[in-house]
């Protein structure tokens, strides 16, 4: 039997406290120690950014990292875009109006990339978008409709600001 | 896809990171985990202890002092990125930056654990081959050691550092501004590993020719590669395309690999490519620079 650490983070606001394993990534901790299947396990490898997800601020690959590193550290995924009272965030909204997802499966590592780069960088190019999300994979869209997605999310941000 | 069962530590400061390297057996060193959590993953490594550096405050940060930069070996790539200083002293960290790997990978992915896995298609090792990088290490109980970025390598991905030694700090002396500068790549997606990769730094003189040249070539070879050859064929002389073609001829000589979509042939036909545009970049960029 591997030792058993005693992991504490807060989730989307919330705290959770669970003793775990060292090899179980961030992603699993997530899905099966926390019950948020909103974030995706796609490759496993790092490699299609369907885990992505917010560690204090950043956007990270939650396959790559073990919950354990995350002790003490703020965690937003997908389930903590939205606001409390249901209004989605501008990057959610502007998905749903540009068709930005069709099965879904990419959708949460893309909005969390996205949503995260927006903070940086209020007022991205077409380019800078692409090269963004050159990381995260997505097998539906042809990217287009993510990429005007996130375009119009910037625009209604900056207005917003 | 889950990684085999391991012991975990994290060392809480430098000390503590090298007596743990010191007594404990089959250990690998974890940093920002980006090439180690997916070799994990897959099972390729399964080593019995993983000692975290993420929490070890000396190996975080960049020190800029007169004509020197130290860098802390778990400094993160997007710290590197954002760097205001090194961006004005060295403009091309930030250009060949974004090609390290993503956004997010970036987020996590750190220098000096870089440096360590040694990709032959890695940015950060040839960046720190066209800068004469020094590599301090360290031990328990011992001085630290200075290996220089061209005695690191000691084969395929493998540096020069033994199972009780920690890579710490990267040190650079920048070149004086202004200088030119290039960093072009090719690869099949953004982000992905290069097919080939050139980085070319020029300063001239008052007459426009070519003072100082340093270009190093990645993903072609074994490992990163400076063409030596090249730049003492570039020095001397104001740039024309056939100085350029000429001294990118050394490419022909070199050893390239294929893999399971590109021939060493063409990687050399596409870093000849990319060295040419690089050099020219780098020269136009030069002498903008020092005439502006």
């Amino acid at each position: 039997m591997t030792t058993l650490h005693s992991v504490e983070m807060t989730i989307n606001g919330k705290t959770y406290r669970v003793n775990i394993e060292a090899r179980t990534t961030l992603a699993d901790f997530i899905r099966h120690s926390c019950g948020l299947t909103g974030t995706h396990v796609g490759c496993e490898h790092g490699v299609c950014g369907a885990c992505t997800l917010q560690v204090d601020g950043r956007a990270v690959r939650s396959c790559t990292m073990y919950a354990v590193q995350a002790d003490g550290a703020s965690v937003t995924t997908v389930e903590g875009l939205a606001r409390e009272d249901g209004e989605l965030h501008p990057v959610q909204q502007a998905f749903s109006d540009c068709n930005g997802l069709q099965c879904g499966f990419c959708t949460p590592g893309m909005q969390m990339t996205i949503a995260s780069y927006l903070e940086e960088n209020p007022n991205p190019s077409e380019a800078d978008i692409r090269e963004l999300i050159s990381g995260n994979i997505c097998r539906c869209t042809g990217y287009q409709g993510i990429v005007r997605a996130a375009l119009l999310a910037a625009e209604k941000m900056r207005e917003a600001r | 896809m889950k990684p085999a069962a391991f012991e975990y530590h994290r060392p809480e400061n430098l000390t503590e990171a090298t007596e743990m390297l010191a007594s404990l057996s089959d250990a690998k060193i974890l940093a920002g985990g980006q090439s180690l959590g997916p070799m994990l993953n897959f099972r390729y490594l399964m080593p019995e202890n993983l000692i975290d550096l993420n929490r070890v405050p000396e190996l975080q940060g960049i020190a800029h002092t007169e004509g020197v930069i130290r860098i802390g070996a778990m400094t993160r790539q997007y710290q590197l990125e954002r760097d205001e200083i090194l961006h004005k002293k060295l403009p091309i960290f930030r250009e060949a930056l974004r090609w390290v790997g993503h956004y997010a990978t970036r987020n996590r992915g750190t220098i000096g654990g870089s440096l360590s896995h040694l990709d032959p298609a890695a940015e950060l090792p040839g960046l720190c081959a066209l800068l004469d990088a020094e590599l301090v290490i360290r031990k328990k109980g011992s001085e630290s050691r200075t290996v220089s970025i061209h005695d690191w390598p000691v084969g395929f991905m493998q540096p020069n550092i033994s199972e009780d030694e920690l890579l710490t700090e990267i040190v650079i002396r920048p070149w004086s501004v202004p200088h030119g500068f290039s960093f072009l790549e090719m690869s099949r997606r953004h982000g992905d590993f290069a097919i080939a990769g050139v980085a070319c730094l020029v300063s001239v003189d008052s007459q426009l020719k070519i003072q100082k040249a340093a270009v190093s070539l990645i993903g072609v070879a074994n490992g990163a590669t400076r063409l030596r050859g090249a730049e003492a064929a570039l020095v001397g002389s104001a740039v024309t395309e056939n100085l350029i073609e000429t001294a990118g001829q050394e490419i022909d000589q070199l050893e390239a690999p294929a893999d399971a979509h590109h021939s060493g042939a063409f990687r050399k036909r596409t870093a000849k490519t990319l060295f040419f545009r690089a050099v020219h970049n780098a020269y136009q960029d030069a002498v903008a620079r020092r005439t502006a």
